[in-house]
């Protein structure tokens, strides 16, 4: 059994794509930006240590908590909303088709 | 001058094997690393997370991985510029290169292996246009010496040890000490959790939560901070000095202006012959570097060092004879002493 699942991301331009993600993979929303090329960098390779992957989900979809390494994380992030995640933190799994995300500004 | 056989940029797991393998070459070599101490990522980030694609480890720890390398290399005894990150880099007329720190201690080498990693780590700045502006002017990323504060009105940003800590050695010294969060709760060391609210409740610090700040003021000198508050009105906050405190993250840093080819952050190399750069002499190793089909993990940065030194060994003694032994037969690394 192996879906693939669309998902919906808006850059910092305001471009959308979409994205089309393998559900077994065991992939995380940073990872399939980074396959292709969106300006996700990703730094701590998916640790939940850096915030370059900080994303606004805009769908009401159901995501697994933020772990507490995640939270410690957006604390040290900037323009954090309600909606805020980090995508390295959110499992590509089949009940995500449809997610649309929207990349977060990120302070260098 | 520090003068050494091969200078290595960057003292994570990458920088601190090289020394191994140049010495097994009985090459000197000497590190610089912007933190205070060596390790890197492994030390700064992530010391208590488990490791497990390291050769004959099933398992380690990021920080146990820096202790044994440190032990590894020991007879080699390397030299270590800790504190200090490589801003400029001379060739000379004898084909060495001078490095020279921020804060001007120069190293001489005739070969430069860069293992930067991610890069120099720096404090994480709000994203507010104006900010640099008010830098040392008011705002400050790292408190350096905490008496500048006597008697003056703070304005600390963060949830995390650092903004914790500092709140709390502050409520002493400043002459009001307001501490800005994201949310209510905070992440740190329980005690020192305990102790804010505890500062809160008796009024020597103000605690100003669910709120960020987003914009500075002042004429020349900052003279106050405009504070975001969930649901409520934004609040205007009279201070001398704000300290947003949230982390450090790695940039590339002057390494980007050394005339290195690079591509995505990272530093071009030829992965055929030895991770030499584009300047001869000057080689990338490590996280820093990338070639078609990189992979950024330790175990790579170990072979790109191994490979790299026997080019650098040619560099540092061109007349003599480079023979290639296995530690087994040397009998461990004791008789290179």
């Amino acid at each position: 059994m192996s879906a693939d699942i669309k998902i919906t991301v808006v850059d910092r331009e305001g471009l959308h794509h979409e994205l089309i993600a393998p559900t077994d993979m065991n992939m995380n929303l940073m990872e399939v930006c980074k396959s292709y090329e969106l300006p996700v960098k990703g730094t701590c390779g998916g640790m939940a240590m850096c915030a370059s992957c900080h994303c606004y989900v805009e769908s009401e979809h159901e995501l697994n908590e933020p772990s507490d390494d995640e939270e410690d994380m957006l604390d040290q992030a900037f323009f954090v909303e309600e909606n805020s995640r980090l995508g390295c933190q959110i499992f590509i799994k089949p009940e995500l088709e449809g997610l649309s995300v929207r990349l977060a500004e990120v302070s260098e | 001058m520090i003068e050494t056989d091969l200078l290595i940029i960057g003292a994570g797991p990458t920088g601190l094997f090289t020394v191994f393998e140049a010495g097994l070459l009985k090459m000197k070599c000497h590190l610089i690393d912007s933190l205070p101490q060596p390790g890197g990522q492994l030390a700064e980030i992530y010391p208590k997370k488990p490791i497990y694609d390291i050769p004959g480890y099933p398992v380690v720890m990021a920080g146990e991985l820096v202790d044994q390398l440190m032990e590894q290399i020991k007879p080699f005894n390397p030299g270590f510029t800790l504190g200090e990150s490589a801003v400029s880099i001379e060739e000379t007329k004898d084909h060495c290169f001078i490095v020279t720190t921020n804060k001007g201690t120069k190293h001489k080498a005739p070969s430069v292996a860069i293992a930067g990693g991610l890069g120099v780590f720096t404090p994480r700045k709000p994203p507010i246009t104006r900010l640099p502006e008010y830098e040392e002017k008011g705002v400050d990323y790292i408190v350096r010496d905490p008496e500048k504060y006597r008697g003056k009105r703070v304005v600390i940003s963060g949830g995390g040890d650092s903004a914790l800590d500092w709140t709390v050695f502050l409520a002493d010294v400043a002459s009001e000490v307001s501490l800005v969060h994201r949310r209510t709760s905070f992440r740190g060391h329980l005690d020192t959790v305990d102790k804010v609210h505890e500062l809160a409740q008796q009024g020597k610090v103000k605690l100003v939560t669910n709120a960020e700040v987003i914009d500075v003021h002042g004429q020349s000198e900052l003279d106050s901070v405009t504070v975001k508050i969930k649901g409520a009105e934004d609040l205007n906050m009279e201070c001398d000095h704000w300290l947003p405190l949230f982390g450090l993250t790695p940039t590339l840093g002057p390494i980007g202006d050394w005339g290195l080819e690079i591509e995505k952050n990272a530093i071009v190399v030829d992965n055929a012959t030895d991770y030499r750069t584009n300047r001869e002499g000057i080689y990338a190793i490590g996280d820093v570097n990338t070639y078609p089909g990189k992979l950024k993990l330790i175990l790579c940065g170990f072979h790109e060092a191994t490979i790299m030194v026997q080019s650098a060994f040619k560099r540092a003694f061109p007349d003599k004879k480079l023979s290639f032994k296995y530690t087994t037969v040397m009998g461990g690394v004791g008789s290179l002493e």
